[in-house]
C-alpha cells in the first residue's frame, strides 16, 4: 500500500493542480495575475510542442514562430475579415500550420545529408519568408491587425479570465500529448533516431514518418497555440510575431528543462518566464535578459542534458544500485542437428552497386538456403559489408533484384526489410547511446518483430538480454559496457527483432579466444532458434567451425562458393588472401 | 521594367552591400566550417566594435583606422577567451549556438546600458564620397569594406590551402582525434582562429559603424542573411563566404529595383532553400 501511495501521489498532486488551476478564474483575482499565469501557459505550451520534435528525435528547429506566426494570423484574418468565430479559427490555425511543417518537412527530410545545423538553419530561413510573404500581402499588409473587435466566448466571467482558461487547456493538452508520444512507440521510434538514425531505420523505424508526423504535431500545437495568442495580444504585427527571440526562447527553456524528458520544457519555461516578469515587474527589464542569459550559459556548461534529467540521475545515484554479481552466462546448444531445408529465403541476382565511379558490387548472384548458415569472407574491399548494406536496405541497389522468401525487397526502405524479418548487426557496435540495454533490445523488438503488448516485448527482451549473457545489466547505458558486451549487445537487438535471416557483420573482431568461443557457441545457438544466417568474418577458425556454405567475393564479384574446408584450401582463394606465392 | 542603367547601379551597390555580408560571414563561416562552433555572439562583437569606433571617434576624435588598429587586438582576444571557455567544457555545435546566443544578448544589454537604445550615427566626410565611373556612381566606404574583405577572404584562403597550418585545420575539422594522433597541436590552432574569427568581426565593425546607422537591436538585423551566405558559400570557406556574401546582396538589390524593396528578405532565404534542396556536392 505504501508503494502504491508513494506512485500516486505525483498522480494525486496532479489532478488536484489542474482543478485547482481550472477553477481559479472564479476566485476573481486581478487580471494582472491572470495574464501572468497564461504566459506561463504560453510558453510551457510552446516550447513543449517544439520538444516533440526537436527534443525527442534531435532536429532542431530555430524557426517555430513560423508555426506559431502562422496561427496568429491565421486567427486574425479569419476573424476580422472572414467573420470566422474566434474558437473555430483554432482548430484551422493548427491544422494550417500542422500542413506547412508536413510540406517542409516532405521537401527537407528526404535530404540524405541533411545535418542537424542545416535543419536548424532552414527552419530559421521559413520563419523569414513567410513573415516576408505575410508582411507583403493583404493577410497582414504592413499596419498590424487590430483583434478589439472580435468577440471572445463567454467562458469565464472576464476576459482575461476567458484567455486564461483558453491557454490552460492548450497548457494541459500539450502536456498530454507530450507525455503520451514520450511512451509511445512514435516517441520510442522519435528517441532512436535522435541517437542513431541509421541504426533506428535498420531496426525497423519509420524514420522519414516518423520525423513529419512529429513536425506536423508539433507544428500543430504551435499553430493553436498561435491562434489563441492573438486574443491575448489583441494588436498583431509582423515584427512582433515572428520575432527572432521566440523561436529562441523555446530552444532555452526547452534545452535548460531537458529537452527529452516531457516535463522538461514546461519547467524550463515556467522557470523563465517566471524570472523574466520578476525582472519586468521590478523595472529592470533589460537587467533581466542580461541575468537570463548568465543563467542559461550556466546551466547549459553544468547541467548539459538539463535539470530534468540531473535530478533523475542524482536520484538514481543516490538510490545507490545493488551489487549484482553476475555469473558468465553460457549458451545452451540444442543437441538436435540444424534443418537446412533446400527452399532458399534469399536470392540475390546480379546485385551491382556503384559509388561515383567505384564498383563496389559487380553483379552478384547469391542462394541462401532456409536454415543455414553462410560465411561471406574475402580480402579487405571485397564488397562483403556493401552487400550487408545492401540486403538491409542502407543503400539502394544500382541494378539487380534481392527477394526474400519469394518477396523482392531491393527497392524497399530499410525499415520495411526490417520488418519483413532482415536483422543486422554492425562491425564496430552503434548502440543508441541514450537508452538503457534493455531499451536498446526492446526498441528492436517493438519495431522489428510482431505486435505484441508492451508487457510481451519487455520479455522478449529480457530473455534475449539473458540468452546473450548481459543479464544484470539492463538498466545500464551503452558507454557502461566493455566491448564485448557491445557486441553482445548488437547481437540481442539483432534477435529481439524475430528475424529470419540474421546478417552479422565481424561480430568476432576485437574479441579473445575466450570470448570467440562463447560467441561461436551463440552463433548456432541462434541457428538452432530457427534463422538463418549470413555473417561476415575474418577469422578464418570461426568460418571453417560454423559455416555451413562460404562464398568469397573478391573485387565485388563471387569468386568462389562451397564448403568451407574446400573452399579455403582452393588455391585461387588463397591466392587473393596472400598473394600467388603462397598459392603452390 | 527599370531602366538599363537603374539596374547596373542596383547590381553594383548591390555586389558591395554584399562586400558587407561577405566580411560577417567570414568570421563564422571559419569557426563553423573548421571548429564546428556556430558562434552567435558574431554579430554583437561587430556591433561593440561599431560603437567603440564610434565612441572613439566622435567623443576623442580618433580616426577609424586607429580606432580599428586598437580595438582588433581586444577583440582577438576576446575571441581566445570565448574558446577558452568552450574547451574547457568541451561544448558541442548545438550548446555552442545557445550559449553564444546569450552571450549575444549580455553584450546587446551591455552595449543599450552604455550608449541607449537610440539610433547613433557616426558621420564622416567619406559616408558621402563615391567615383563616378561612366552612369554609374560607386561609394568609396563601400568599395574599401569590399576591397579589405576581398585581402582578408583571399589571405586567409590561401593561408588555409598552402601551409601547414590550414591542412591541419582541415585535418582536425574532419576527425579531431585522428588529426592529434598525426600530431597536429589542433588546441593551439583553434585558439588562434577564434581569435582571427573575433579580429574580423572587429574589423566589419569598423565599417559598420562608417556605414550603417547604430541601435543596439540592430546586432540582430543581419542574422538571417549571412548565415545564409554562410550555408551558400560552404562552411569553412572564406572565399566562398565573400561570394555568396556578393551573390545574395546582389540579388536582394536587383529585387528591389524589380519588385518592391519590401521583398529583399524573400530573395536570400529563396536562394538559400532552393541551394539546398539542390544539394550540390559542394555543399
Amino acid at each position: 500500500m505504501a508503494v502504491n501511495a508513494a506512485r500516486d501521489l505525483p498522480k494525486a498532486v496532479a489532478a488536484i493542480a489542474i482543478v485547482a488551476l481550472a477553477f481559479l478564474p472564479m476566485a476573481k483575482m486581478p487580471a494582472f495575475y491572470e495574464s501572468f499565469i497564461y504566459l506561463i501557459f504560453f510558453w510551457v505550451s510552446l516550447s513543449t510542442s517544439w520538444a516533440l520534435l526537436s527534443g525527442f528525435a534531435g532536429y532542431f528547429s530555430l524557426g517555430h514562430a513560423a508555426f506559431f506566426g502562422v496561427g496568429v494570423y491565421a486567427t486574425a484574418a479569419l476573424t476580422t475579415k472572414f467573420g470566422v468565430p474566434f474558437l473555430m479559427t483554432v482548430p484551422i490555425a493548427a491544422v494550417l500550420a500542422a500542413l506547412l511543417a508536413a510540406g517542409i518537412g516532405a521537401v527537407v527530410f528526404r535530404l540524405r545529408r541533411l545535418r542537424g545545423e542545416l535543419f536548424a538553419l532552414l527552419t530559421l530561413a521559413v520563419t523569414f519568408v513567410i513573415a516576408t510573404i505575410i508582411l507583403n500581402t493583404p493577410i497582414d499588409g504592413g499596419g498590424g491587425v487590430f483583434m478589439s473587435a472580435v468577440p471572445l466566448p463567454h467562458l469565464m466571467p472576464t476576459q482575461t479570465g476567458t484567455i486564461y482558461i483558453l491557454g490552460f487547456a492548450m497548457c494541459v493538452l500539450t502536456l498530454a500529448t507530450a507525455w503520451w508520444v514520450a511512451h509511445s512507440r512514435l516517441g520510442l521510434g522519435l528517441f532512436a533516431i535522435h541517437d542513431d538514425e541509421d541504426v533506428a531505420e535498420a531496426k525497423g523505424v519509420p524514420t522519414f514518418r516518423y520525423k513529419i508526423a512529429a513536425f506536423a504535431l508539433s507544428a500543430a500545437i504551435a499553430g493553436a497555440v498561435g491562434g489563441i495568442h492573438a486574443m491575448y495580444v489583441g494588436f498583431i504585427t509582423v515584427a512582433g510575431t515572428f520575432e527572432l527571440t521566440v523561436g529562441l526562447y523555446v530552444v532555452l527553456m526547452s534545452v535548460l528543462g531537458g529537452a527529452r524528458h516531457w516535463l522538461g520544457p514546461a519547467i524550463g519555461a515556467t522557470a523563465i518566464t517566471a524570472l523574466l516578469y520578476a525582472f519586468i515587474s521590478g523595472g529592470e527589464a533589460i537587467m533581466g535578459r542580461a541575468i537570463v542569459g548568465l543563467i542559461l550559459i550556466a546551466a547549459i556548461l553544468w547541467l548539459p542534458d538539463g535539470v530534468i534529467p540531473a535530478i533523475q540521475g542524482w536520484l538514481k545515484r543516490r538510490r545507490a544500485a545493488p551489487v549484482t554479481t553476475r555469473a558468465e552466462v553460457v549458451p545452451v546448444v540444442p543437441t538436435t542437428a540444424p534443418q537446412i531445408s533446400e527452399r532458399s529465403i534469399l536470392q540475390v541476382r546480379g546485385v551491382t552497386k556503384r559509388f561515383g565511379g567505384l564498383q563496389a558490387l559487380a553483379g552478384v548472384d547469391l542462394d541462401v538456403r532456409e536454415g543455414e548458415i553462410f560465411g561471406l569472407v574475402g580480402p579487405n574491399g571485397s564488397g562483403k559489408t556493401t552487400l550487408i548494406n545492401v540486403i538491409s536496405g542502407f543503400y539502394p541497389l544500382t541494378s539487380g533484384t534481392i527477394t526474400l522468401d519469394g518477396a523482392e525487397i531491393g527497392r524497399d526502405p530499410a525499415h520495411e526489410i526490417a520488418r519483413r524479418g532482415v536483422a543486422r548487426t554492425y562491425q564496430i557496435p552503434r548502440p543508441f547511446v541514450n537508452m538503457t540495454v534493455l531499451d536498446n533490445v526492446a526498441l528492436c523488438a517493438t519495431f522489428g518483430g510482431p505486435a505484441r503488448s508492451q508487457a510481451e516485448i519487455r520479455d522478449e527482451a529480457m530473455h534475449w538480454i539473458g540468452f546473450t549473457g548481459l543479464g544484470g545489466k539492463e538498466d545500464v547505458l551503452p558507454a557502461g559496457l566493455n566491448l564485448h558486451e557491445r557486441k553482445f549487445l548488437e547481437l540481442a537487438r539483432a534477435l529481439a527483432a524475430r528475424p529470419k535471416l540474421l546478417l552479422l557483420d565481424e561480430v568476432l573482431s576485437g574479441l579473445n579466444p575466450t570470448e570467440i568461443d562463447n560467441a561461436i557457441r551463440l552463433v548456432r545457438a541462434i541457428r538452432a532458434q530457427g534463422a538463418t544466417i549470413i555473417f561476415v568474418e575474418h577469422l578464418m577458425r570461426a568460418v571453417v567451425e560454423l559455416s555451413d556454405r562460404v562464398a568469397v567475393l573478391n573485387e565485388g564479384k563471387l569468386f568462389a562458393l562451397g564448403a568451407p574446408r574446400e573452399v579455403m584450401r582452393d588455391p585461387r582463394v588463397v591466392s587473393i588472401y596472400l598473394g600467388k606465392a603462397y598459392a603452390a | 521594367m527599370p531602366s538599363a542603367t537603374l539596374l547596373g547601379q542596383a547590381l553594383i551597390s548591390g555586389v558591395l552591400a554584399g562586400g558587407m555580408y561577405g566580411l560577417l560571414a567570414l568570421g563564422l563561416s571559419l569557426s563553423w566550417g573548421l571548429l564546428r562552433l556556430v558562434n552567435l555572439s558574431h554579430f554583437a562583437l561587430a556591433f561593440l566594435a561599431a560603437y567603440l569606433t564610434y565612441e572613439l571617434g566622435t567623443t576623442y576624435h580618433v580616426a577609424p583606422w586607429w580606432a580599428a588598429a586598437m580595438i582588433v587586438p581586444v577583440m582577438f582576444l576576446i575571441g581566445i577567451a570565448q574558446h577558452w571557455l568552450f574547451d574547457k567544457f568541451k561544448v558541442n555545435e548545438l550548446a555552442s549556438l545557445l550559449i553564444t546566443f546569450s552571450f549575444a544578448v549580455i553584450l546587446e544589454v551591455a552595449i543599450q546600458l552604455y550608449w541607449t537604445a537610440d539610433y547613433r550615427r557616426f558621420e564622416t566626410h567619406y559616408s558621402t564620397m563615391s567615383i563616378k565611373a561612366g552612369p554609374f556612381y560607386i561609394p568609396v566606404l563601400e568599395l574599401a569594406l569590399c576591397m579589405v574583405a576581398g585581402v582578408l577572404a583571399w589571405g586567409t584562403w590561401l593561408w588555409l590551402r598552402k601551409t601547414y597550418v590550414g591542412k591541419a585545420l582541415r585535418a582536425a575539422a574532419e576527425d579531431a582525434d585522428i588529426a592529434a594522433a598525426y600530431g597536429v597541436d589542433h588546441k593551439k590552432l583553434a585558439y588562434l582562429l577564434s581569435g582571427m574569427g573575433a579580429a574580423y568581426a572587429a574589423i566589419a565593425g569598423t565599417f559598420i559603424a562608417l556605414i550603417a546607422t547604430l541601435a543596439p537591436t540592430q546586432i540582430w538585423a543581419w542574422l538571417g542573411v549571412v548565415f545564409a551566405v554562410v550555408i551558400i558559400g560552404r562552411l569553412g570557406n572564406p572565399l566562398g563566404a565573400l561570394l555568396a556574401g556578393m551573390l545574395i546582396g546582389a540579388s536582394e538589390s536587383i529585387a528591389m529595383a524589380v519588385f518592391e524593396p519590401a521583398w529583399a528578405p524573400v530573395v536570400s532565404f529563396s536562394v538559400l532553400i532552393a541551394i539546398l534542396l539542390w544539394d550540390p556536392e559542394w555543399l
